[in-house]
């Protein structure tokens, strides 16, 4: 077998294959949490149906030990690794968001431990597929290539489609699964397609070579032009950005609350991250496609978003526009990115702030809305009336966590929504104003609908006179613990976050 | 080299394949379609691959420009596989639970 191959490879690569040199501390948390998927599938083998409660903690504690091994390579001085030719990168920014992903991951995998145990949803293969999909995301931190980052995107994708339609005998979870499948895939169908006309443009896939090669001229080809939007807009479909968002409320509503959860947060980051990459490091130099493209894509996704928003009467609809419209917000730095005189990393940042805060709120909302839908076993937000009264340690949770979202002091979102203000004074562009004026209207109609839930929860009575209280689970306990405090934390004392998100840069590294 | 009938091919599979993951209903016809479009991306990166060649021959140096086309082209076919799979077995849940595979039925939720 051996010897057929020689001559091939002795033609391919004379002098020998040499691999190319992987530095494995940096790569540590990936090959923490491969071992773990790989363990827990060898695991659920082995166990019986009944049986498989340890697959939980052991998926847990695996995430854990991938987000210390984060802390690892930042401790052992890591963190500005460029492996395989500049297509794989371990910086500050990469880490930031790694620890992002592993810890919402570590939050779903929690609100999902009831949920999930106690319907019969196939627990092995569900946390097999939760741990594939997080390996995705921190591969796609760390993708600086065209190719590194399609596969990324499926690595994270491909689960996600068999999540949402996991209840497979709920005709819901089928529509769910079905559509977000096929918008899924046709987005990106579409941009593949504008990535092998990247390639066929600048003959390369890494994205500071592309970035190279696209800024030269004045005008760009028309197509460019065409493969930087087709490129742009498969991911727009990754984080619900308007027209591309019809799958969101559908898929959100009829998935699993805490998949919902997973893409809400999770996915949409990881989205974003994707977008980050490209747009700061890729396409820098072309200013003039990527900032009316974004201009566009965000004043119509935090509008229309918000607006469909207000007449939702399902809880979980109501957060799938809600967070069509926050995509909305941290899509509004990148219409700004690149405008000549300031620093790009101050968008970079306040894009890195607005998820790491919208991660905690929006994973903490899903957390109550799960545990008090184990006594009412409803979404619709008329349900929840009388929640003040029966569950006030939930109600009060739901607060913070709407108050939050809406940007009202002193919890996280409203230093969240500082640092996209920041970023748009800071560039100084009519784009930049007008994008801040629409933020600050849209900002007020969703503060409408966020506390119409809480006024339904304190003033109008309980439907039954069932005034028992909800049991709690202590996993649910827990990720609400973890979700408060970060949300709480991260306003009262918004240093915490700032510093992480100060030492994350895109331009001027990369390999 | 001239690669425009190539880049003409593409084009047109790429269109046919949008069109058809827009108007078709049946499930399986709109994975058809999908499988079109990728591999109208297949066809695109192999031709930009020769073309690359033609310009800049590569010589002994690993990675240069006309390598990453077909490269790029066996990840596409190899994820385009593995989509295509959870593709199936999503179409054939729903031929279970609604005894067909029109797509266009599983829109019970609106708004």
């Amino acid at each position: 077998m051996l010897a057929a191959v020689a001559p091939i490879l002795a033609q391919i690569a004379p002098g020998g294959f040499q691999g190319p040199p992987v530095n494995w501390v940096a790569f540590s948390p990936e090959v923490v949490l491969t071992a773990t998927l790989v363990v827990v599938v060898l695991v659920d083998v082995f166990t019986e149906r009944y049986d498989k409660g340890a697959i939980n903690t052991l998926a847990g504690i695996g995430v854990l030990l991938s987000l210390l091994f984060v802390g690892v390579v930042v401790v052992t001085a890591n963190n500005s690794e460029s492996m395989f030719g500049g297509a794989y990168v371990v910086d500050n920014f990469a880490l930031i968001m790694k620890a992002l992903f592993l810890l919402s991951g570590y939050v779903v995998i929690l609100i999902s431990t009831n949920y999930i145990g106690e319907g019969d949803y196939w627990e092995g293969e569900y946390y097999q597929l939760i741990l594939a999909s997080v390996l995705g995301m921190l591969v796609m931190a760390s993708a600086r290539d065209l190719i590194s980052i399609f596969i990324a995107l499926e690595l994270l994708s491909i689960p996600a489609y068999m999540l949402a339609a996991w209840r497979k005998r709920d005709l819901k979870s089928d529509e769910a699964g079905m559509k977000y499948y096929l918008m899924g895939v046709f987005a990106t169908a579409v941009m593949l397609y504008g990535m092998s006309l990247l390639y066929g443009l600048t003959g390369d896939t890494l994205l500071t070579k592309i970035n190279a090669a696209i800024s030269t001229g004045t005008k760009p080809p028309a197509i460019l032009i065409l493969a930087v939007i087709f490129v742009l807009v498969g991911f727009g479909f990754k984080v619900s950005a308007v027209p591309f968002h019809t799958w969101a409320p559908d898929t959100y509503e009829g998935a699993p609350t805490p998949v919902t959860a997973f893409l809400a947060v999770a996915s949409k980051a990881a989205g974003f991250v994707a977008l980050m990459n490209l747009v700061f490091i890729g396409f820098l130099g072309r200013a003039d496609i990527v900032q009316p493209l974004m201009w566009a894509l965000s004043a119509l996704t935090m509008t229309v978003g918000n607006l469909i928003a207000l007449r939702q009467t399902n809880v979980v609809r109501m957060f799938a526009y809600s967070g069509v419209a926050q995509a909305g917000y941290m899509l509004a730095p990148l219409a700004v990115a690149g405008s000549s005189g300031t620093d790009p990393n101050v968008a970079v940042r306040s894009i890195v702030t607005y998820l790491l805060i919208y991660a905690a709120m929006n994973l903490g909302a899903f957390a109550v809305v799960i545990a008090l839908a184990r006594k009412t076993r409803s979404a619709e937000i008329t349900s929840m009336s009388g929640a003040f009264h029966y569950a006030p340690g939930l109600a009060w949770c739901l607060t913070i966590f709407l108050t939050s979202l809406a940007g009202i002091p002193p919890f996280g979102g409203w230093f969240a929504k500082f640092s996209i203000f920041q970023a748009l004074f800071t560039a100084a562009t009519p784009a930049g104003y007008t994008l801040a004026v629409l933020l600050v209207v849209n900002s007020v109609i969703a503060a409408f609908y966020y506390m119409r839930v809480v006024r339904v929860m304190a003033f109008e009575p309980a439907d039954d006179v069932d005034m028992t209280p909800v049991k709690v689970p202590s996993s649910l306990l827990v990720a609400m613990g973890i979700t408060v405090v970060v949300t709480v934390l991260t306003g009262v004392v918004p240093a915490i976050v700032s510093q992480f998100a100060s030492s994350a840069s895109l331009v001027g590294f990369g390999g | 080299m001239l690669i425009n009938a190539y880049l003409l091919l593409a084009a047109v599979l790429f269109c046919i394949g949008v069109y058809g993951v827009l108007a078709r209903r049946n499930g399986v016809l709109v994975l058809m379609s999908i499988e079109l479009i990728l591999n109208s991306v297949n066809i695109n990166l192999v031709a930009f691959g020769a073309w690359w060649g033609a310009q800049q021959p590569c010589g002994a140096a690993q990675g240069c420009a006309a390598t990453i086309g077909p490269v790029f082209a066996l990840f596409v076919i190899t994820v385009a596989a593995a989509e295509v799979g959870v593709g199936l077995a999503l179409v054939l849940m729903l031929y279970r639970n609604f005894k067909s595979i029109d797509i266009d039925q599983v829109d019970s939720m609106k708004g």
